[in-house]
């Protein structure tokens, strides 16, 4: 069994980076099994590819923009994860859709994809994100947890 | 009637770029290059520590993210003329490199061949016979008929489910398209196991770089891996052994695969060494650093003017006033604004970022990328002036693997191809493969040099940076994949003050500088052929021989639902 809890997105974007400010908190917080790997991915690409092999459950946290107001958090599963990378709801997704398209190609790709996100209030330059998304990444955080449970994954808070 | 076709965004890159071109009987005979993006990282440096800038501005892009903090660190150290342990610089030396490799060999494989490889034809190919043909060329091990029938059969059950996936986007059957089924089939393969192979070159830069992506080691002052020959938890003799069998993977590929199918598709499109020709005036820096201070290098670097080899210049230090008294930027075609005048042209250290956007100008503003000069011209930056300069100045690596590729593009074409065909679109390809293999070779080396010092018992790797009252400036070069990057800081008693980025995409894709000269895209692109312009495949490869990668920025413009290319008549 393998799970990957993948962060992605540009922190020098304020809400943009939220996707890794959920992953950070999930890892200083939490203590996950081995088999759960958690990833900053930035905002790369290819470099990802080995570690985004055979995975048997793949959990992206991400800004999505998916008009709806600012700081509405959003769970796309099934149908609707090709869908997220076909359009372009994401400013870096093509990078990330270029990994899992190949992925596809070798035939290794993740036996379930889920991405967890929250619509932008800003992304404009800044290291902090806005107040209105800075107060949903506990949410966002407790939806990552739900989301390793149904993969059978229970995490323990850190003392 | 001339058509004006507009590619927006230009795919298969990372970041947002923007082409214009006017064609006119089937050529192109005027050209804009936008950039979408707007990069103010610079203003976010400012107030803060310049020993934490290498880990904020390695967030700027999505792929060359070591490249910034290599930049970065040596901003600040220049700054503090701070020797770093030599230890440190074999460490960020095989970073660099690795990922260079690793780069180039996406960048041809994933992002460019498909300009030139028509994946669709693959399918019709005779595997046998594409073997026979792949065997002819170099002895790799994967060109069996056996792999070739495995891939075949696998792009035949993507195909056949109507899911193109990642090959959805490209031009199949277009009539620039001229390789035989065979020559696309190997090609195909190649693509495949190339994506194999990245990973070692990725696997390199996560143990040096103790996390990928986005290395964590870098410390200005040295790098932050403690070395032990048997210790556990630090840089064992175990890890860089596994670090050699990767390097040996790596170099097997490259100077086997990736070096002859450049050269043999070189061959076959030897067409394309009449196009693309545009900017001769070729900047490098020299890099891979041999001692602490930064005054002997591996790989040479250099001004070439005209593209006349004689003409070659040196850069020879960290500390090289030439290249340091003659880079400047200007907005006169950019949306910025600087405080004495747009018609100005500003040195880094004096540089501001002051957005000022206006939408497109055709001949007012019209890109967020500023317009680099050296010594007030527009350079072509980029493997293609690396190569260049190192001949120019008789690296005997760089001579032998040039040579080598010229010879087999010559047999493929039935005609000489002589250097003068590096000039090109196809060329760029061909340096870039060139310089890949030159990289390769030194990579080893870096990796000998470590161990013969750490055998030596010097297992010293940072010299801590102290930061005295007043005012210091530095620039950081560092000859990236994608050619001259650097770094301008300016520190006033420990704090940043100003800080520039100039990126290899800004010298190429630079709009018009102040004295309207294109920059380096839009110069190659004129007299590029478009056989139709709904779909400008051509423009595509001639753009795509660059590398183009704008994410230095990545401010989003909406894109939804608009059509990639647009013509209208004018």
């Amino acid at each position: 069994m393998r799970i990957v809890v993948l962060g992605v997105g540009n922190i020098l974007l304020s809400d943009e980076g939220v996707g890794v400010r959920v992953v950070e908190k999930l890892e200083a917080e939490y203590i996950v099994p081995p088999e759960v790997e958690i990833i900053d991915g930035g905002t790369c690409g290819m470099e990802m590819l080995d570690q985004l092999e055979d995975l048997d459950g793949l959990i992206v946290v991400d800004c999505v923009r998916h008009g709806q107001p600012p700081a509405t958090p959003v769970l796309l599963k099934g149908d609707q994860v090709p869908v997220f990378f076909k359009t372009k709801l994401s400013p870096h997704q093509i990078s990330l859709s270029d990994v899992l398209a190949s992925l596809e190609l070798t035939d290794t790709a993740p036996k379930t994809t889920v991405i967890i996100g929250i619509q932008p209030a800003s992304m404009s330059l800044g290291m902090e994100l806005t107040p209105e998304v800075a107060a949903r990444v506990p949410e966002l955080l407790a939806t990552t947890i739900a989301e390793l449970k149904v993969l059978g994954i229970t995490v323990e808070a850190r003392s | 009637m001339s058509k004006r076709v507009t590619i927006d965004p230009v795919t298969r890159i990372e970041g947002h770029l923007r082409v214009d071109v006017e064609v006119d009987a089937g050529h192109v005979k005027k050209a804009w290059a936008s950039g979408q993006m707007w990069r103010g990282v610079e203003n976010i440096l400012i107030g803060r520590d310049p020993r934490d800038a290498w880990a904020i501005t390695q967030r700027i892009c999505g792929v060359c993210t070591t490249v910034h903090a290599m930049a970065s660190v040596r901003a600040v150290e220049n700054a503090l003329q701070l020797e770093i342990p030599i230890n440190a610089q074999y460490i960020r030396n095989m970073i660099m490199l690795a990922h260079g490799i690793h780069d180039h060999i996406v960048h041809f494989y994933h992002l460019s061949a498909l300009d030139w490889v028509d994946v669709v034809s693959a399918l019709q190919a005779d595997p046998g016979k594409a073997a026979s043909l792949a065997q002819s060329l170099s002895n790799w091990n994967g060109n069996s008929k056996a792999e070739f029938t495995k891939v075949q059969d696998r792009i035949k059950g993507f195909v056949g489910t109507g899911q193109l996936g990642i090959f959805t986007n490209g031009y199949w059957g277009h009539p620039a398209m001229k390789l035989s089924p065979e020559v696309n089939l190997m090609a195909v393969a190649h693509y495949l196991q190339a994506l194999e192979v990245q990973r070692y070159a990725n696997k390199i830069v996560s143990i040096l770089g103790s996390k990928s992506p986005h290395i964590q080691n870098v410390a200005v002052g040295g790098v932050a891996n403690a070395l032990s020959l048997e210790s556990q938890s630090v840089l064992t003799m175990e890890r860089l052994l596994a670090v050699k069998e990767w390097m040996i993977k790596l170099d097997d590929f490259v100077k086997n695969v990736y070096l002859i199918d450049v050269a043999a598709i070189g061959g076959f499109y030897a067409d394309w060494t009449k196009y693309g020709r545009g900017i001769t005036d070729y900047l490098s820096v020299p890099d891979i650093p041999l001692d602490g201070k930064g005054t002997v290098f591996a790989l040479p670097g250099g001004y070439i003017e005209g593209g006349k080899i004689e003409s070659h210049k040196p850069i020879t230090s960290f500390n090289d006033k030439y290249f340091l008294d003659g880079v400047s930027e200007a907005v006169t075609h950019s949306w910025y604004n600087y405080s004495g005048g747009n018609d100005k042209s500003l040195h880094p250290y004096k540089g501001e970022t002051t957005p000022n956007y206006t939408d497109f100008q055709d001949d007012g503003k019209y890109s967020w990328l500023k317009s680099p000069t050296f010594y007030g011209k527009p350079m072509q930056v980029g493997p293609l002036p690396r190569v260049l300069n190192m001949l120019a100045a008789g690296h005997e690596p760089t001579k032998k693997y040039a040579t080598a590729a010229l010879d087999l593009a010559s047999t493929v074409a039935g005609a000489k191809v002589g250097l003068d065909a590096l000039h090109s679109t196809i060329g760029r390809h061909a340096a870039r493969a060139v310089g890949c293999a030159v990289q390769s070779d030194e990579l080893m080396k870096q990796w000998d040099l470590l161990l013969a010092n750490m055998g030596k018992g010097d297992m010293k790797t940072f010299n801590k940076p102290t930061f005295p009252k007043g005012e210091q400036m530095g620039v950081g070069f560092h000859e990236a994949p994608r050619g001259v990057l650097s770094h301008w800081v300016v520190i006033e008693s420990g704090v940043i003050k100003n800080y520039q980025c100039v990126v290899p995409t800004t010298w190429n894709a630079a709009p018009r500088n102040e004295k309207n000269e294109p920059g380096a895209y839009e110069a190659c692109l004129l007299g590029n052929p478009v056989a139709d312009p709904e779909k400008p495949l051509e423009v595509l490869r001639t753009v795509h021989s660059f590398d183009p990668c704008l994410a230095c920025a990545v401010h989003v413009v909406d894109q939804e639902n608009n059509p990639v290319v647009t013509v209208r008549a004018v």
